[in-house]
């Protein structure tokens, strides 16, 4: 079963929904004591990072997800979810992350001011090292992002989509993993990344 | 690369997808869920859903269809109509909306842009316009296309841009089921004044008009609606087209 971290930031619908359909259980943890039974757990995120880390730590989910990262439990941040897992955010001034992982979230802009931003649409993913996480998918397929930042100076990349310039789209360390795109919006292929989660 | 998009438009009154011309002579076409599935299956990259129920009290049939795509289809959805305060923004983000679009109520609620932003992020903030050329100028039109509210097309689309809206949607309608192509001289003035992402709507009658589109204006996206619903071509048809084209598409 996995479990799905909710501390008020974005929309477990859809990512429910797909979850259900890759005949995987999906159980909803917004209080401490809700997850004995998981075997995995997801930490999804849309919105401004400064104003998600508060709502992390005052829901005391900051310290279940670092408890379970610890313990060894496979562990997924989506989109901002996964940029709470790096040391440092400067979206909207600077903010301690998580510091499961190395790296630092800075505006898209200041790398690529020429082009639009957000980020947003379906692109193509490039692997950077072998991943269980992306088993199912082959070299090329495309994802859906929808991004005003993005990952900096991280040790940990497994896939990358160009915009503009090479980007960070999947990272992994041990069992803590992060996809900037959203598997739960990425049609088939979105399916079979949860799929490659849910089995490792 | 980023892959121009192809989005499927759903106009739903009463449960039911409908399709008229210049915004009039609507005429019944499908069951909303059936068509999302197809569309996605066939290679939609979004799918966006216009509720043009009248009445208040049919408003949660349209919520119930929302939901029950957005149960079965894992692609973006956006979701307009109707939308005129943070609760509406609310009830559909809650049954699975990704992108909710402003319209009218944007005029009627000048605030309601930033404060959406500030509570769901830009990402989920589309501003949609219904342009028409009107006093030598490009012009916001609202209620469905019916009034003229002498508004400037490209200032609202800049003052959108700042308030924190994350894409726009721009339907011309003066080409809107005419069928005849895409408003290439709107569409330009728009993209040359704004930054963010810009989807075309409005004029879609063959696959050349999509190709003639993003070869001719830096748009990220393509609306169509009875092109799609009355199969007169496949989405992979098109996408096949557009990348023979030399444009990039998610195939």
């Amino acid at each position: 079963m996995t479990g799905i971290i909710d501390y008020g930031c974005g929309n477990l619908f859809s990512l429910i929904s797909s979850l259900e359909k890759i005949g995987e259980r999906a159980e909803v943890i917004s209080d401490k004591s809700l997850q004995s039974g998981c075997d995995r757990v997801i930490l999804p995120g849309v919105g401004a990072f400064g104003n998600a880390v508060q709502k992390l730590k005052n829901s005391g989910m900051e310290e279940v997800v670092k408890t379970l990262a610890a313990d060894g439990m496979p562990l997924l941040g989506i989109c901002l979810g996964m940029q709470l897992l790096f040391e440092k955010s400067y979206e909207y001034g600077e903010h301690n992350g998580l510091s499961l992982l190395q790296g630092q979230v800075k505006p898209l802009y200041e790398d690529i001011p020429q082009l639009k931003i957000p980020h947003m649409g379906w692109n193509s993913l490039h692997f950077t090292r072998q991943s269980k996480l992306f088993k199912y998918v082959e070299e090329g397929e495309y994802v859906y992002f929808v991004h005003s930042f993005h990952a900096k100076q991280c040790a940990d990349i497994l896939a990358t989509s160009v915009y503009g310039k090479e980007i960070c789209a999947a990272v992994g360390r041990q069992n803590v993993y992060g996809v900037q795109f959203h598997p739960e919006k990425s049609g088939d292929t979105g399916l079979r990344i949860l799929k490659g989660f849910v089995e490792l | 690369m980023l892959a121009k998009r192809i989005i499927p438009c759903l106009d739903v009154r009463d449960g039911r997808v409908v399709k008229g011309k210049k915004f009039a002579d609507i005429s019944d076409v499908d069951d909303p869920a059936a068509l999302a599935e197809k569309y996605s299956d066939g290679g939609a990259d979004e799918l966006v859903f216009y509720d043009i129920t009248a009445s208040y009290e049919k408003r949660t049939l349209f919520t119930d269809i929302l939901k029950s795509v957005a149960s079965k289809v894992f692609i973006p959805l956006t979701v307009g109509g109707g939308i005129n305060t943070l609760d509406d923004f609310d009830r559909v983000l809650k049954c699975g909306a990704d992108k909710v679009s402003v319209n009218s109520g944007a005029i009627a609620n000048r605030k309601l842009i930033a404060q959406a932003a500030k509570v769901y992020g830009d990402q989920c903030v589309v501003l949609s316009m219904d342009v028409k050329r009107a006093d030598g100028r490009f012009t916001v039109f609202a209620q469905g296309g019916r009034v003229n509210t002498g508004i400037d097309a490209l200032e609202w689309a800049k003052r959108a841009e700042g308030s924190g809206a994350g894409e726009i949607v721009v339907n011309s309608i003066d080409t809107d089921g005419v069928k005849k192509g895409f408003d290439i001289e709107m569409l330009t003035a728009v993209t040359q004044t704004v930054k963010i992402p810009v989807v075309a709507s409005g004029g879609a009658g063959s696959k050349d008009d999509f190709v003639t589109l993003f070869k001719s204006v830096n748009v990220d996206a393509g609306l169509g609606a009875s092109v799609f619903h009355f199969d007169e071509f496949t989405i992979r048809d098109l996408k096949n087209q557009l990348k023979n084209n030399g444009i990039e598409v998610r195939l």
